[in-house]
């Protein structure tokens, strides 16, 4: 790094213009990735934050892909998985897009209908979403998001329209979205017209192994509540054989994390979101690798006569690879300050209109992909590094 | 240390041809004299140059430093060579433009893994052994010809070598510079008991040189003890 830092400071201005580049090139990126974030939990986070180990959907017909809009499990798959070894309970979970109204305003909503005191919807006894425990969904008793309870101006005791019935409010709890919809928790005999047949599940939520604590009031193998409880041993095969059950049941087992695929509008935005950020990183590393083979040109005579007097290659590389680490380091935390700045406005001034997530990660993984791909660029326009040959430095009047 | 060049004969590729640059070239530098190597453009002796320094290998002969032979070196051990026992001198602008003129040999310490700290008294001494002690900070652009060249100078001692390979020293000075610069190799060949060799078209300072070869078309044609 010694003739590194030194050209730094000596080409303030190409490197200035260069590391001024690479940071608002980390700005964009950062600020699509906290959108892509932001738009992405608004698609799935009801998804993402169910308190189950995997969601079961029925499989699609061959060349159609998973989708929540079609899948629908019957009662005798939903039973048959209840007794699958390593599960300890499999309950129907029923989406659906419906309008609610209430407090004199009306909404688009999600609504997840879960059986009776299921802890998968957020609320009860013991608090909001904890696992095992009793959620606060009860028959003509509902649970609402956050977004739903502002967007109806409505609170707990409140009564709303829910498709055409009447439910009370019995809590506001989570913040939970689907498919940019805040999502409404119900009781599966108040699911909304969802187009399934009737007991049918748009998936089930599978608890496995003893990733749940003894849940009071929901026991009850296939009780009235509807859940298919098993009563399986706190010590069972938590590595049941899921695939062998999907392919006698003609399901399709994924993880909560894995499930959001099936979701068509996340599919569809943040494809095209990703499309958009791996396009940045690749113009970053197009635009570093352009930069430093000019800049490599251009000090071709100085490596020449760094390597008359004995630099190694690899000496020259690891030089030029410092150099160029330096300025996207500096580059990349220039521009991701920024966009936390930007990104703190935006989050404090606009609040949820712009779904902005301003994280660790939102923040980090630019600047680590951003630094990688712009080394890879560097390293490639620098094997002209390795092709400078030394004699140029003898007999020429440069 | 002792040079020999024994039987050199390089040809280099133009076109669908070969063109021999030397030819059967056989010569002997000793501790503590300047040889100087003159001679018309074209004629090889900056080739000759390239292969002492070990930048080019000969087609065929050897080239011995203190009887060693550095043919079949790889180049990574020829860069070893040149960074440990071989100083060069480059043409007047053969500086590196980022570097102040400390820097400039700094870089030659840092090649070798030596520290900076260590390094530094040396380079101070080295520059101002070669009239450079009030420029340690100049970069090449804020240095004359004439001080750029005792830069050059400075930077091809750094490492303490026992060969020293000149480039053209003068090209790029006037007569009454270009004069001081041959002295002041003159001067550091005797006190450091250097074997120098000088490659110079100018045959003004020839006079300075304890030996003088003259190569034309490649070959050695008269050699000239003083």
């Amino acid at each position: 790094m010694f003739v590194a830092i030194r050209d730094l400071r000596f080409a303030k201005g190409r490197f200035a213009l260069m590391g001024a580049v690479v940071a608002l090139i980390t700005l964009l990126v950062v600020l699509l990735s906290g959108l892509t974030v932001g738009l992405g939990r608004g698609n799935t986070s009801a998804v993402t934050n169910l308190t189950a180990d995997h969601l079961v959907f029925e499989a699609p017909p061959a060349g159609q892909k998973l989708d929540f809009t079609t899948s629908s499990v019957g009662p005798s798959v939903r039973a048959s998985w209840s007794h699958v070894p390593g599960v300890r309970r499999a309950e129907p979970v029923v989406v659906s897009m419906t309008r609610a109204s209430g407090g004199g305003r009306t909404t688009a909503v999600a609504v997840f209908a879960v059986p009776d005191g299921s802890s998968l919807a957020p609320g009860g006894v013991n608090g909001a979403g904890e696992a095992g425990a009793p959620g606060g969904v009860a028959a003509d008793r509902v649970v609402l998001s956050a977004g739903a309870a502002a967007a109806l101006d409505v609170t707990a005791g409140d009564r709303i329209d829910l498709d055409g019935q009447s439910v009370t409010v019995g809590e506001v709890s989570g913040t939970d979205e689907f498919s940019h919809a805040p999502v409404v928790w119900a009781a599966t005999a108040n699911a909304p017209a969802s187009g399934l047949e009737p007991g049918h599940a748009t998936f089930l939520a599978l608890t496995t192994g003893d990733a749940e604590r003894p849940a009071a009031g929901a026991e009850g193998a296939d009780g009235a509540d509807g859940s298919a409880g098993v009563g399986s041993d706190a010590g069972a095969n938590l590595g049941a054989d899921l695939a062998a059950a999907d392919q006698r049941l003609g399901t399709v087992t994924l993880t909560p994390a894995e499930s959001v695929s099936a979701i068509g509008s996340f599919s569809s935005e943040n494809g095209s979101l990703q499309l958009m950020r791996a396009l940045l990183f690749a113009i970053s590393a197009l635009v570093i690798g352009a930069f430093f083979t000019v800049w490599t040109v251009q000090r071709s005579g100085e490596i020449a006569i760094l390597k008359a007097v004995g630099a190694s290659t690899r000496y020259l590389l690891g030089d030029a690879l410092g150099q160029a680490l330096v300025l996207l380091l500096v580059g990349t935390a220039l521009g991701s300050a920024v966009a936390a700045a930007v990104g703190s406005v935006i989050t404090a001034t606009v609040g949820s209109a712009v779904p902005f997530v301003l994280d660790l990660p939102t923040l980090l993984v630019p600047v680590v992909v951003m630094t990688v791909l712009g080394l890879a660029g560097a390293a490639f326009s620098l094997r002209t590094v390795t092709t400078v040959d030394p004699l140029t430095a003898l007999g020429s009047s440069r | 240390m002792t040079l020999q060049l024994d039987d050199i004969t390089l040809t280099y590729p133009d076109g669908t041809q070969r063109v021999t640059a030397l030819e059967r070239v056989s010569l002997t530098a000793q501790p503590g004299t300047l040889t100087a190597v003159t001679g018309p453009s074209g004629s090889g002796k900056s080739s000759l140059l390239a292969v002492a320094a070990t930048l080019i290998a000969p087609d065929s002969g050897r080239v011995l430093l203190d009887g060693r032979d550095l043919s079949g070196l790889s180049p990574k051990e020829t860069a070893a060579v040149r960074r440990e026992r071989i100083g060069i001198v480059f043409q007047s602008s053969n500086l590196l433009a980022s570097l102040t003129a400390l820097d400039q040999l700094l870089v030659i310490a840092h090649l070798n893994g030596t520290p900076l700290s260590v390094a530094h008294p040396r380079a101070t001494e080295l520059l101002a052994a070669v009239g450079m002690g009030d420029c340690v900070g100049r970069r090449p652009h804020q240095l004359s010809g004439g001080q750029r060249q005792r830069v050059t100078i400075a930077r091809g001692l750094m490492n303490d070598p026992r060969l020293l390979l000149v480039d053209e020293p003068t090209s790029a000075l006037d007569s009454q510079r270009g004069e001081a610069i041959v002295q002041l190799l003159r001067r550091l060949t005797v006190e450091r008991d250097l074997t120098t060799l000088m490659v110079t078209h100018d045959e003004r300072h020839l006079q300075a040189a304890d030996r003088v070869t003259h190569v034309v078309d490649g070959t050695l044609r008269r050699l000239a003890d003083r």
